[in-house]
């Protein structure tokens, strides 16, 4: 129990110094630029309490299971040596984790209605949820495609530039046919993709597999799977939104 | 306070349902394909629980504290009378230069949600330990950190303009492809994630009210149309900032080894 304190204590020590700078710069804004009092201290102070705990039981969190689960997962993979199961693992942890992500969900339903709106669907509420969920399906099946992709090239050991390069050629491409509403969209899906739970069990993934494999430097292999996931949604969603 | 305990349970299992898929693909394949059993379980078991509970916790505290005063900001700083105000004409019609506490305040707050971004917080911690120390867990976040500053303060410049957005991201990545052919190769894959990881759960929500704050408030924008793409400049320039953040420190690991050389 008092080694739990200990390092519930330093983990708090450790989110406290991380949020210093947010409640900085709204405070400097706050009382110096806008010249406006706090509303309602205590809610804010009640509020940041829980994000500070929030954040020190989420570390904890990371290094006791997310970070093993990645890891303990890649190992027993590249023991069992079946590719295809790898790869259907890696499409499936891509396309689970996104399908359901809030922040996706959220874009999403925008971007509909800037469809709507811009005239290029009918304005119903079915024919928007349909767009909708359409979007949602292309992010998780373009995220599922970019982890099976960053698997290989990881097994493969190629260098992670040509395949950034290729792929940002393909955003530059495709941005100039795309319609102008989706773009921006598309330019953010790939932002939102990446959520917090997912990221760690990708990082520990790729850099597990990168150390399992002999001959590979998991510095230089094991990143790079978040750039692949960041990256193809941007390819898939403006490509949705000119055949949508 | 039991309403409040409710209220809670009830968060954490909106949490918990928008993890099931996660937990479903990795039991599945742990289960069903590995046959592998974990090891250290109840360990591995009870930091799920502190991820799921301190997601929660940090998600509500955010959205108590943080996200309504974080977007009331956004909209004061970038209300017609506030702009007028500070620039001086209370009449006149507004310059670009005009903005300049909202580009600050985009700078400021972009690096300073970056620092608290729970996933950057998991990547650099991986980073620290799979280079042996060589990057340390505090310099790749503030490198990203002060990427992020730079995109947002160069997309709101963008959004007052109003040039297109296409024109920035391809220079952007231009240089960032440059900088690729000359950057030292272990820290690539890691520069280019984390561009990927910088928007998520803190700085998205921020970020998005003062675009779309902006893009309401100068004629000409459509907070449909211009609102979005912020998040784009915040995601690539931590790329070049983690490369050249690398690139700075070889430069002066070989300055120390060539004057130790001489010594």
């Amino acid at each position: 129990m008092g080694r739990f304190l200990r390092e519930m204590l330093r983990s708090l020590g450790g989110s406290a110094r991380d949020l210093t700078p947010i409640v900085l710069v709204v405070a400097f804004f706050e009382l110096v630029v806008l010249r406006q009092p706090v509303p309602d201290l205590g809610g804010m102070l009640y509020g940041t309490a829980l994000v500070l705990i929030g954040l020190a039981l989420f570390v904890r969190g990371l290094e006791m299971a997310l970070f093993p689960i990645g890891e303990n997962i890649a190992q027993g993979f590249v023991r069992k040596g079946s590719l295809f199961w790898l790869l259907l693992f890696a499409f499936g942890l891509g396309f689970g984790t996104t399908v359901a992500e809030p922040a996706l969900i959220a874009i999403a339903d925008e971007a509909a209605t800037i469809a709507a709106a811009g005239g290029v669907l009918e304005d119903t509420a079915v024919a928007r949820s349909d767009y909708a969920l359409g979007l949602r399906l292309t992010v998780a099946l373009s995220v599922g495609f970019a982890i099976v992709l960053g698997v290989i090239r990881i097994l493969k050991g190629w260098p992670i530039q040509y395949f950034i390069i290729t792929g940002y050629l393909g955003v530059v491409l495709m941005t100039s046919f795309a319609p102008a509403e989706i773009v921006g969209i598309a330019y953010d899906s790939g932002g939102v993709t990446t959520s917090t739970v997912t990221v760690p069990l990708v990082t520990a993934l790729g850099v597990g597999l990168a150390s399992a494999i002999r001959g590979r430097n998991p510095m230089v292999d094991g990143f790079g799977l978040i750039a692949f996931a960041s990256l193809t949604p941007m390819i898939f969603v403006m490509a949705y939104g000119m055949v949508a | 306070m039991i309403e409040a305990l409710e209220n809670f349970l009830h968060a954490v299992l909106g949490m918990l349902a928008d993890v099931l898929p996660i937990i479903a693909v990795l039991l599945f394949f742990q289960l069903l394909v590995l046959r592998r059993a974990m090891p250290n379980r109840r360990r591995v078991l009870v930091g799920f629980v502190y991820v799921l509970v301190g997601m929660t916790l940090f998600l509500d505290g955010l959205a108590e504290a943080l996200f309504p005063l974080g977007r009331l900001m956004a909209e004061q700083l970038t209300a017609p009378e506030f702009i007028r105000g500070a620039a001086g004409n209370p009449a006149g019609p507004v310059a670009w230069q005009d903005y300049g506490w909202v580009y600050a305040f985009g700078a400021a707050i972009g690096f300073a949600t970056t620092v608290a971004e729970p996933a950057l917080i998991a990547v650099a911690i991986k980073a620290e330990l799979v280079s042996g120390g060589t990057i340390s867990t505090r310099g790749l976040r503030f490198a990203v950190a002060i990427g992020v500053a730079i995109g947002i303060a160069l997309g709101t410049f963008r959004i007052v303009t109003g040039t297109p957005l296409h024109w920035y991201i391809m220079t952007g990545y231009l240089v960032a492809v440059v900088q690729t052919a000359f950057a030292p190769r272990e820290i690539i894959p890691l520069a280019y994630d984390s561009g990927g990881v910088t928007t998520s759960t803190v700085t998205v929500p921020l970020v998005a009210a003062l675009g779309l704050g902006l893009a309401s408030t100068i004629p000409g924008r459509s907070p449909l149309i211009d609102g979005f793409g912020l998040i784009a400049f915040a995601s690539l320039f931590p790329i070049m900032t983690v490369m050249g953040y690398a690139q700075l420190g070889a430069l002066r690991a070989g300055k120390w080894r060539r004057r130790r050389r001489k010594d």
